[in-house]
């Protein structure tokens, strides 16, 4: 651009052949102004619409004292979820009323936040298995899971998890308090493992 | 070819009004930007998949930093200067108009309800030299929380049915304190509850993925 406004220029000076004093124009370019006026727009537009932060909908279940108002699961259909410290995560099948159910040394199982071979996979595993079953009335059950988080996993975890139902399409799922049962396991599990940070791939 | 006498146009275009527009544009976003209040911890939210939006307004945000401190915020300063008025009259706190106006026009608080005036009579920084940030007490013992929430809801006024309750907590916040948060919220009968996060993108090949990639489509 700048060329151009010098030969543009010149030309008129030699057509005329006269005086070689240049006239000055008055006017300015106003490209970088432009540029940085637009520059700052961008990044204003930019900045507004990203700060927008997300939220997650919880909706809590009511108290229930009766009884009779709760729902029940059925051992089949469900997938407990412990949450435990340092990200990590723990799962057994069923609901684990059945105090025997520990002598089975597979049945307690270690897995991690990770996006393959972790608690996603057991997940959509659960899911599809339950799929196939069927209730009383013929139709499809569905999956339930019981999220249990241990006194030493943090908020992230919690989100975490709640973020994988969502992103599994889990219709039903609750958050239970943590029984002194899956505690004891958990600390088993983690002596077993020793203090190693890094999850045992899950047993398949 | 022979020279064609051809006008030299000057390739020169009057900008003025580009630049006009520009920063129009560009005062407009700046003005519309509304600023993050200053919040008095530094919050790192956990992110989800989920992408609705924090509303604007009519909103009871409860800040919870790692440590586990529980910060109050709310918008609109009508309703914050009611609130502060409530909770003045009922505690006996004995504020003054300055202590009032610094909580109408401040961000979040977080101080036992006790210590609310020595609070509100000093600046930002001073609360923290003074350690007077300590979070609102959420133990079931003097849930402090729960009357909070309650001055929240009978400062909104008629359109109670509209107010969302958002818990903003850090990534590294011990799980027992969102417990006894939600657990509070449970007393007082409130199940809807929104949780700030980022977003993120939903992995792919998962339930959700699918959803959006064939809802991407239909669009």
């Amino acid at each position: 651009m700048a060329e151009m406004d010098t030969s543009s220029s010149g030309g008129k000076g030699k057509k005329h052949g006269g005086t070689k004093s240049k006239k000055q124009s008055t006017r300015v370019d106003m490209t970088p102004m432009v540029d940085l006026g637009f520059l700052l727009i961008t990044f204003f537009m930019l900045t507004t619409t990203m700060s927008k932060p997300k939220t997650m909908d919880l909706i809590m279940p009511k108290d229930t004292e009766n009884e009779k108002d709760q729902n029940k699961v059925k051992e089949s259909t469900a997938l407990t979820i412990l949450l435990g410290k340092d990200n990590r995560v723990y799962y057994y099948e069923g609901l684990a009323q059945d105090p025997n159910a520990s002598a089975n040394p597979d049945f307690f199982k270690a897995t991690s936040f990770a996006n393959t071979g972790g608690i996603r996979d057991e997940i959509i595993k659960k899911r599809d298995e339950v799929a196939k079953l069927r209730n009383a009335k013929g139709e499809p059950e569905d999956v339930v899971v019981i999220i249990k988080a241990d006194d030493q996993a943090n908020y992230k975890n919690f989100v975490d998890i709640l973020d994988e139902m969502a992103i599994n399409r889990i219709q039903r799922y609750a958050t239970v308090d943590i029984s002194d049962q899956d505690k004891k396991w958990i600390q088993s599990t983690e002596a077993a493992n020793g203090v190693s940070t890094t999850p045992t791939p899950p047993a398949k | 070819m022979p020279k064609v006498k051809m006008p030299r146009k000057s390739t020169n275009i009057d900008m003025t009004a580009m630049c006009d527009v520009a920063f129009l544009l560009l005062t407009f976003f700046m003005l519309a930007t509304k600023f993050k209040p200053d919040e008095p911890v530094t919050v790192v939210t956990p992110s989800s998949i989920n992408t609705t939006l924090l509303p604007d307004s009519d909103v009871l945000l409860f800040t919870v930093d790692k440590d586990g401190r529980v910060f109050f915020s709310m918008d609109g300063q009508p309703k914050r200067r009611k609130l502060i008025e409530d909770l003045n009259t009922q505690y006996k706190l004995g504020l003054d108009e300055k202590e009032m106006k610094n909580f109408v026009v401040g961000a979040s608080v977080g101080a036992q309800i006790k210590d609310l005036k020595q609070y509100l009579s000093l600046s930002e920084e001073q609360r923290k030299t003074a350690g007077l940030d300590k979070g609102i007490p959420t133990d079931s013992a003097n849930g402090e929380l729960g009357a909070w929430i309650d001055y929240g809801n009978a400062a909104q006024g008629t359109n109670l049915n509209k107010v969302k309750y958002c818990i903003k907590a850090d990534n590294q916040t011990p799980y027992p304190k969102i417990k006894e948060i939600l657990d509070t919220f449970k007393k007082k009968k409130i199940q809807k509850l929104n949780l700030v996060t980022n977003l993120e993108e939903a992995p792919k090949g998962t339930a959700a993925w699918e959803e959006q990639q064939a809802g991407g489509k239909k669009k």
